[in-house]
């Protein structure tokens, strides 16, 4: 499901013509930059430990079926409910049913992306429960109806001055272009949320396998409200989550912080392994578990896919595209915006609403050259691009394969084919391109609208390297 | 067939080479890159204090004996009138002249909510240690020393030892063999609660404590 | 007293670290002959560069062998996932340059494809061995004469300031980042400035540029406002894809006069060396 109207191309054209969101994504993805880079000071070390986080994350993947059972045996012995939703639809289900059972009407959200990805909030609100979301991001992006258009940055598409109106619009507060003060009435309203919710509800950064433990990344302490104030969390994660050791994190955490926002590590590090024991006087009395499939098991089947769910979305991959800087996250239409969305989400919501997203990428390779977990991006979207132009779909188990191999275009590349393979059709063609050079139009959209058509040679760089050789023959040179 | 069933198989029937295939996938990768060189106690809480500082953690020095008064010292500097307090803290008695009120946190969290929320100034807690590299304290909250004790009042002071310090977070679980069983909740902090959603600007005190202050013990 | 620090006693394990992490560059011993892959867009609308790289690599000693049966390297139709195709189209390739000489091309992109992209283009077919040798011998022209050859170029020219393009592909897949800094470096008479966001990509990308023109354009549009605030006489690529794209919007683009004097680096590094004049061999 897209979370916006139209289709790529058109969003993407709106967004590109938007002057203040274009600068508001470019000063903010400057900034992050320059920090990812500050913090990396010493970069052989940088390359060792993003070996040892793709190594890390590669050992939990081939072992994953084993590691979300043993997840799940530790998890239960610790007293945390353990549930399993192939789809969205059944992640909302168990967590309406949660719901349900516990009578609740109020849920006070940590951020989660997952949770982004089920379109929890509307699913919640159509039942008659509220989701308050209470990252501070997260909460003006709510206030807003938006999504957030960043993985880590919700808000990063506003700049202050629109936050100040958005805020003194919906929740009565002075409007001041403060970030301090709008902090802190943030803060204020947020409060009694905390106390009042029934359920907290969070994502995972990671899950720990050998202790069962629950991990989550985060600054404002929301997240830690969130899982230790309402007696009941639940938190939803994704089935690549997972990791075999507790040391496993510990590099993780490290890049994860520093590739993000450029932090040697965050405010809080919450490791959750359980639920309130008896004499314990605080934390939630039950602690429910979600592990959400929704297209990460098509990622699992085969070698060159499962790159795609090493990734521990540090949103390094989006802050140095040169296109995401360019469109923001909202353009992209769909949970998962940037480089990671974009071989991600055609897994997720298939090859046949997504086949916009892999062809959005010049292939500069600024994505993989960051990625704390070295992702080859681009190779994978050029996989993406195969399996849309797919010519057996029934051979593939990607949802969507082939849906663009129609029309002219595999004519015309079967044509470019025949005229490239043998030496002797090309210089037929060739040749009779530079002879009739002088035929050449001066104008082809779209390339012309921005930019001049580069003129044909009247002689091939075949052509004169066959007459030179044919004169250095001859000794007619020198 | 149940969704548990059905991811499982569909994990297991995947075509790509698991473990188990013969020797593709190596048992465990190499965590070479996270040693450290040996440093003594003294350097490494200098690096605590100086990564401390980047994020606005107050780090004050004592001397052991001196603990007691400089508490009392930190309380009167701040202004606090009403402290929290673990039922097995030390200073239950020593501080009740300079303020309004000492709690201790003693019942569950439902009976006493509003007042935790909106009485408190500050709470002590103590740590289990702190990592060098990133500015962090370890806690891991219990019985006595609950989670929230960390988290809601607007000041939180922490009583951290030297001889408890650790290169890194990787140091520190092995140290003290995390791998064996963990508590319901363990925890890293480094500095006071903050948030950068509005436009990058840096703010401090967001949803956790606007103040963190770190005793730091010399023995 | 030194705490004692937990050091781990299992051994590092080579295989995952050889799969993930990049392999260091080497180069060989200057050899006797070269071939050169021309590429399909120095054929039709660069053949000037070409014909520099051969004189250049002449100058430096290295017969150049130029098989007439090379035709393109198959990126066009890898970038636009039509893998059969390519496949095909780089076979062709790979079977015509059948003594073992390095194989150079001027150009970053297509070295990237045949070098980086090769191999997992054949991944799983009977000729993935063939592609993986194959992708060995490849190398960036300029790439070549820096750190191979052992070129000496002699500057003819007049003083001028030149701001320099290194494509995304030279810089990520060939990792060929300061080699055209080293060959102009010869040139006594040029100075090299670096334009802001050198690391950038200009918004060529193939078929993305038609494809998500708005997108390409207004990457292409920076990239011109960053060259021509240099303020340099031209500006340089050893890219054929990425000199078309910003040539053609500087050329559109009233504000970037200078920049239309963009050119290929082979092409400016001949002429400066006066081993070119007007497009012909001195």
């Amino acid at each position: 499901m897209s979370t916006t109207t139209g289709s790529f191309q058109q969003r993407s054209d709106v967004a590109i013509q938007d002057k203040k969101l274009r600068a508001n994504f470019l000063s903010a993805m400057d900034g992050l930059m320059e920090k990812r880079d500050l913090a990396f000071d010493d970069k052989t070390q940088l390359e060792a430990l993003r070996i040892l986080g793709a190594q890390v994350r590669q050992n939990a993947l081939v072992k994953l079926p084993e590691l979300l059972v043993e997840l799940e045996t530790k998890l239960t012995q610790r007293g945390v409910q353990v549930h399993w939703a192939q789809t969205p639809d059944e992640a909302v289900d168990i967590i309406q049913s949660i719901t349900l059972k516990e009578k609740a009407q109020k849920i006070i959200k940590g951020k989660s992306m997952v949770s982004e990805e089920i379109h929890l909030n509307d699913k919640m609100e159509q039942v008659g429960v509220t989701c308050l979301e209470s990252d501070l991001g997260e909460y003006i992006v709510q206030l807003a109806k938006e999504t957030p258009s960043h993985i880590v940055m919700p808000a990063i598409h506003k700049n202050t001055a629109e936050i100040a109106d958005l805020l003194h619009e919906k929740t009565g507060i002075e409007r001041k272009e403060d970030a301090l003060y709008m902090t802190e009435q943030a803060r204020q309203q947020l409060r009694k949320n905390f106390m009042e919710a029934d359920i907290g509800l969070s994502g995972v950064n990671f899950a720990v396998a050998e202790t069962g433990t629950l991990c989550l990344v985060e600054n404002e302490g929301n997240g830690r409200l969130t899982t230790t104030v309402p007696k009941t969390h639940i938190a939803i994660m994704g089935i690549e989550k997972v990791v075999e050791k507790l040391e496993d994190t510990a590099p993780l955490l490290s890049l994860l912080t520093r590739s993000a926002t450029g932090q040697p590590i965050t405010t809080y590090f919450n490791m959750i392994s359980g639920p309130r024991k008896e004499n314990e006087l605080d934390g939630p009395e039950t602690v429910h578990l979600v592990l959400l499939d929704h297209g990460r098991t098509q990622m699992y089947q085969d070698d060159e896919l499962l790159d795609t769910l090493r990734c521990i979305r540090c949103a390094a991959c989006m802050n140095h595209c040169p296109v995401y800087t360019r469109i923001g996250g909202h353009a992209y239409g769909f949970t998962y915006p940037g480089p990671i969305g974009k071989i991600l989400m055609p897994h997720l919501e298939g090859l046949d609403d997504t086949q916009s997203l892999p062809t959005a990428s010049s292939l500069c390779g600024a994505c993989a050259e960051v990625c704390p977990v070295k992702i080859p991006i681009p190779d994978l979207l050029v996989r993406l691009r195969e399996e849309a132009n797919h010519p057996n779909p029934q051979d593939s188990y990607i949802k969507g394969a082939g849906i663009k191999r129609h029309g002219m275009e595999p004519v015309l590349w079967s044509m470019w084919r025949w005229w490239h393979q043998r030496g002797t059709r090309y210089h037929i063609m060739t040749s009779m391109l530079t002879k009739l050079h002088f035929l050449q139009p001066s104008k082809l959209a779209p390339w012309t609208n921005k930019r001049t058509l580069p003129k044909m040679a009247k002689k091939s760089f075949h052509q004169q390297m066959k007459a030179r050789t044919d004169r250095l023959k001859k000794g007619a040179l020198r | 067939m149940n969704a548990r069933q059905a991811i499982l198989d569909k994990l297991q029937q995947s075509s790509l080479k698991r473990i188990g295939d013969g020797d593709v996938i190596p048992d465990r990768p190499g965590f070479q890159v996270m040693q450290r060189e040996r440093k003594s106690n003294a350097q490494l809480s200098q690096q605590f204090e100086n990564m401390m500082a980047k994020v606005k953690g107050e780090v004050i020095r004592v001397p052991q004996e001196e603990l007691e008064s400089r508490l009392n010292a930190i309380i009167e500097a701040k202004a606090i009138k009403t402290l929290l307090l673990s039922p097995e803290s030390p200073y239950k008695a020593s501080f009740s002249g300079l303020l309004d009120e000492v709690r201790i946190y003693d019942k569950a969290i439902e009976s006493w909510k509003e007042a935790l929320f909106n009485d408190i100034d500050a709470a002590i807690t103590s740590t289990l240690g702190g990592i060098a590299e990133t500015g962090t304290l370890v806690l891991w909250p219990s019985v006595s020393e609950p989670r929230l004790m960390s988290l809601v009042p607007p000041i939180h002071i922490a009583i951290l030892y030297e001889s408890q310090m650790q290169p890194t977070f990787w140091h520190f679980m092995h140290h003290h063999n995390w791998s064996e069983g963990m508590p319901t909740n363990a925890l890293l902090i480094s500095g006071p609660s903050k948030t950068a959603d509005i436009e990058q600007t840096l703010a401090y005190g967001v949803h956790g404590p606007k103040e963190l202050v770190i005793v730091l013990v010399e023995e | 007293m030194p705490v004692h620090h937990f050091i781990p006693e299992e051994p590092l394990v080579e295989s995952l670290t050889d799969a993930l992490s990049t392999p260091l560059k080497l180069y060989p011993t200057k050899p006797e002959k070269v071939y050169v892959f021309g590429t399909c867009l120095v054929d039709l609308f660069y053949p000037e560069a070409g014909m520099s790289g051969v004189v250049l690599l002449e100058h430096a000693g290295v017969e150049v062998l130029f098989p007439q049966d090379q035709t393109c390297c198959g990126q066009p139709a890898y970038t636009s996932g039509y893998k059969e195709e390519a496949r095909l189209v780089a076979l062709a390739q790979m079977s015509i340059f059948g003594e073992d000489y390095p194989i150079v091309v001027p150009s970053g992109s297509c070295g990237g494809m045949m070098k980086t992209h090769y191999p997992r283009l054949f991944e799983g077919t009977e000729h993935h061995q063939q592609a993986l040798d194959f992708s060995e011998r490849i190398y960036e022209l300029t790439d070549f004469l820096v750190h191979v050859c052992d070129l000496s170029l002699e500057d003819k020219g007049e003083r001028t300031k030149i701001a320099l393009h290194t494509s995304c592909s030279s810089r990520r897949e060939m990792k060929t980042t300061d080699s055209g800094k080293l060959l102009l470096g010869q040139l006594k008479n040029v100075a090299l400035v670096e334009p802001k966001k050198v690391t950038e990509c200009c918004g060529f990308g193939g078929a993305f540029s038609v494809r998500h023109s708005e997108i390409s354009s207004a990457m292409v549009k920076d990239k011109v406002m960053h060259l021509s605030n240099t303020k340099a006489d031209a500006f340089l690529s050893s890219d054929c894809g990425c000199l078309m794209n910003i040539k053609g919007a500087a050329e559109k683009d009233k504000s970037a006069l200078t920049l239309r004097r963009g050119e290929h680096l082979l092409s400016f590094v001949a002429r400066r060396a006066g081993l070119i004049a007007d497009g012909v061999e001195v």
